[in-house]
């Protein structure tokens, strides 16, 4: 029969030597979780998105114009249901709905999976449209004016600065993820939640397991908020700017200066 | 000044336009000849801009046509891109894709919609950025660039897809009374070498040395146009002659 620790400290260092593989097999499972739900959703997300902000000209086709309508209301319908129901209720119908009604036998990683993505899909969709709409409309007719049709003008000119504007919900998304995975112990995925419960069971320290589990929570989520920042500031580039000093195509009539050019010289290229 | 075919290159036909009930043009008339300077004055609010837009078809034109070369645009050009590629387009907020250099701002068109090459996409935005005098600057980002030097860099981005005509749409009115001279410079510039412009203004003294024609616009129709010598000196509609006067105390 082995000792038992006795306070706070010698019970913790206990735990963490007896269960450290637990943790960070837990760890693991709710960093992938929260990883790939964020992505998958983002992308779901973007595409939801920009269907969403399609323009409907009055001039279009009236089956174009319906069959846009209704692809918007039913992606819209998918927003409000899936932004609109606990994630943690959502996990059970899918994971044993699915086992239920279309006799789909899928493990509880996969139903993880699957309802992250989904969900976090809706909360993006949204955060996605009005990334788009928060960026000005002049952007659009400039692009428009030159000729680019609405998708160009979309991918070229428009996500790439609204993706810029919403990293910051990007981040919380994913940030909620790793903290709301947690759920996901009702369908017995062995994410960080459910391995601390499994691991505060053997001795009845819940206090001292789930304070480590805290912890292990906490060092995740900041990381990866740290992480995002500067993924940020990269997407910004540079402050400054090199000049292009004697370019192959050498400037003949030299600076423009407050409105004092010589502007001759420059017909003949 | 240019010579003037019988086929003019841009015709405005009966255009309206309303939004909502408002109706904001009331049947605008007017063509455009090839190596023509039009400038269009008015008041704030006559229509000008609403004007300039449904010409490329930023609006939708509520009725009226506009025709390119001889055809209905909306009838002929499958694509409005096409269209739009010879109808090159200055905004007053500039309106640079915030997102790209200044070199990528010339040549996103030229790659996505005009589908050249980048090396020759570059080579010709490069010649028109020299032109503009903003060669230099092709690495910089539009955030980055004084007001002046982004309209300039806006100028570069429609010559480069080689339009027929150039719409400006108060290209220096954001601008301070420094910047708008470089501006100035070079539309005169363009002015000198052919380009054809349609060009909505406040800037008198520009549109009286350089314009063909002037058009004035007062509350939703063409109350005058003429060539700047009469619109200046002896305008033929008395509300032009007030609006004028008005202009000039002001300042």
């Amino acid at each position: 029969m082995e000792t038992m620790p006795t306070g706070f400290l010698s019970w913790v260092i206990f735990l963490l030597d007896k269960y450290w593989v637990l943790f960070l097999k837990g760890a693991g499972v709710t960093l992938l979780l929260a990883l790939v739900g964020t992505f998958i959703g983002c992308i779901i997300g973007l595409v939801v998105g920009v269907i969403q902000t399609i323009p409907v000209n009055k001039n279009d086709t009236l089956l174009k114009r319906h069959s846009i309508g209704l692809v918007k209301w039913l992606l819209s319908a998918y927003v409000e249901i899936f932004r609109g129901t606990p994630m943690i209720v959502q996990a059970m119908v899918v994971y044993y709905g699915s086992m239920s009604m279309f006799n789909i036998d899928m493990s509880a990683m996969f139903a993880g999976f699957l309802v992250v993505s989904i969900n976090t899909g809706a909360y993006m969709a949204e955060s996605v449209r009005g990334g788009i709409i928060s960026v000005d409309d002049g952007q659009r007719e400039a692009a428009v004016a030159i000729g680019m049709t609405h998708f160009q003008a979309m991918f070229a000119v428009i996500l790439p600065q609204a993706l810029r504007n919403i990293m910051p919900q990007i981040g919380n998304n994913l940030i909620i993820n790793i903290k709301d995975t947690s759920v996901l112990n009702v369908i017995s995925v062995t994410e960080l939640y459910f391995s601390s419960k499994s691991a505060a069971g053997v001795y009845y320290r819940y206090f001292e397991v789930f304070f480590i589990t805290c912890v292990i929570y906490f060092v995740m989520t900041f990381t990866a908020s740290r992480l995002l920042r500067i993924w940020e500031k990269k997407m910004d580039g540079p402050s400054d700017y090199q000049l292009v000093e004697g370019d192959p195509m050498q400037d003949p009539c030299g600076y423009f200066q407050h409105g004092t050019v010589g502007g001759k010289d420059n017909g003949n290229d | 000044m240019a010579m003037t075919n019988n086929e003019p290159l841009l015709e405005v036909k009966d255009l309206h336009k309303s939004f909502g009930q408002r109706e904001i043009l009331k049947g605008i008339n007017f063509k455009v000849h090839k190596g023509e300077v039009i400038c269009i004055i008015g008041k704030s609010g006559s229509g000008k801009s609403t004007m300039i837009r449904c010409v490329n078809f930023l609006e939708t034109l509520t009725s009226g046509a506009i025709c390119y070369q001889g055809k209905n645009v909306l009838d002929e050009f499958k694509e409005l891109s096409l269209y739009r590629t010879k109808v090159g387009m200055v905004f007053q907020s500039f309106n640079l894709f915030n997102n790209m250099t200044v070199l990528d701002n010339c040549t996103v068109g030229q790659t996505k919609v005009l589908r050249k090459g980048k090396e020759e996409a570059q080579q010709n935005a490069l010649k028109y950025l020299q032109h503009v005098g903003m060669a230099n600057y092709i690495n910089a980002k539009p955030h980055q660039l004084s007001g002046g030097q982004k309209q300039r860099v806006a100028i570069a981005r429609a010559l480069a897809l080689e339009p027929e005509i150039l719409l400006m749409d108060e290209p220096t009115s954001a601008l301070d009374s420094e910047m708008v001279g470089e501006v100035l410079q070079i539309m005169r510039q363009l002015a000198a070498e052919g380009m054809t412009m349609l060009i909505v203004t406040h800037e008198m003294a520009f549109a009286r040395d350089v314009a063909s024609q002037v058009i004035f616009v007062d509350e939703g129709i063409i109350a005058e146009m003429n060539p700047p010598e009469i619109v200046f000196k002896a305008p033929e509609n008395e509300r032009t002659a007030e609006f004028l006067a008005r202009f000039n105390n002001g300042r």
